[in-house]
């Protein structure tokens, strides 16, 4: 009798690990730069070509590293949002452009508003390999020491602002 | 004259319409050679399903163009490799790091087999001492023999 049970046994634990995998994203693959420094970065602001941004600048500061782009649909479902809490000016958030055009850019930001303290064109996309980008929107909270604390993939929901990111930022910004 | 003047630009500009679409090959092919061994073993990001040497998509063609610039920088392919590892995780290699974290799926397969066996063993002996005969009787072998000489059974 005891014996008739161990196939069931084994049949659940089977049952159990495939449900579980079934509850994850295969496309949200965990970022190895975690918890590691940001990669360091210069690049062409958007708006003022002639002018470079440093990430070096950033140091001291918590700051938000948003990568969209003018081509990309599910940036448009997170701009609002993004465009809401750029108003509680809760912390700096920059925008990285990827591979787009600068004056599809300007156009994007200018029919659906600009949440960016600034935004920077990373016209090669070079700037979002060194992120370990594969789709955009992704998003990069990075603490006082230039560290890599948390990464969005895909858009920012409310839920995720609410429940993960926002209570970070008070976190870090107290240390 | 005019208009061949005309239609002669326009062919012009199709065709270097045309040239910019078209996926540019390298120059070297060695470097090429090179690329596509190491971008074999690599998993695109975006289909997850392709290596990074089949993938049109976009980013595969940017990772292409950034390994071809690695080997032209004298990288070796373990150094290339711990490029994209760095940036993209252990995910991106098809053929996982022997590390601790990954021993169980190095070992987890041959682990399976053995248990497989102990069981197959175990099966296979209890069978063998169920099945050992037990002899007949005298009275069972007379009612034996009296059956197989039994013309009925052969009609």
């Amino acid at each position: 009798m005891k014996k008739a049970l161990i196939p069931l046994g084994i049949f659940i634990v089977l049952v159990v690990f495939l449900a579980i995998g079934l509850t994850r994203d295969p496309h949200e693959i965990p970022s190895p730069l975690i918890g590691k420094a940001a990669p360091l970065f210069s690049a062409p602001i958007l708006q003022t070509p002639g002018q470079a941004f440093n990430s070096k600048d950033m140091l001291g500061k918590v700051w938000l590293l948003n990568t969209w782009a003018s081509w990309c649909v599910a940036c448009r479902q997170e701009h609002p949002i993004l465009v809401e809490f750029a108003k509680t000016k809760s912390l700096p958030v920059i925008g990285l452009d990827y591979k787009d055009k600068d004056a599809e850019g300007l156009k994007w930001l200018d029919h659906l508003g600009n949440p960016y303290d600034l935004s920077v064109a990373d016209r090669d996309g070079r700037i979002g390999i060194d992120f370990g980008v594969y789709g955009v929107p992704e998003s990069f909270l990075i603490d006082k020491a230039g560290v890599i604390r948390y990464k969005q993939i895909g858009p920012i929901t409310e839920e995720a602002l609410r429940d993960k990111i926002l209570p970070l930022v008070r976190e870090l910004q107290k240390s | 004259m005019k208009l061949w003047l005309t239609l002669f630009l326009a062919l012009q500009f199709a065709f270097s319409a045309y040239a910019a679409e078209a996926v540019p090959l390298a120059e070297d092919p060695v470097v090429e050679q090179r690329m596509l061994i190491i971008t074999e073993e690599l998993r695109c990001l975006v289909c997850q399903n392709e290596s990074l040497a089949a993938s049109r998509a976009d980013l595969a063609q940017d990772l292409r163009r950034e390994v071809r610039g690695l080997i032209k920088a004298n990288k070796t392919n373990q150094e290339i490799r711990d490029y994209l590892v760095a940036r993209y995780g252990d995910f991106v290699l098809y053929r996982p790091a022997f590390k601790p974290m990954n021993y169980l799926l190095w070992f987890g397969p041959f682990l399976l087999l053995l248990g497989a066996l102990v069981v197959l063993v175990r099966l296979v002996r209890r069978n063998q001492r169920n099945a050992a005969p037990t002899p007949l009787d005298p009275a069972q072998r007379a009612k034996a023999q009296s059956l197989l000489k039994d013309p009925g059974l052969h009609s």
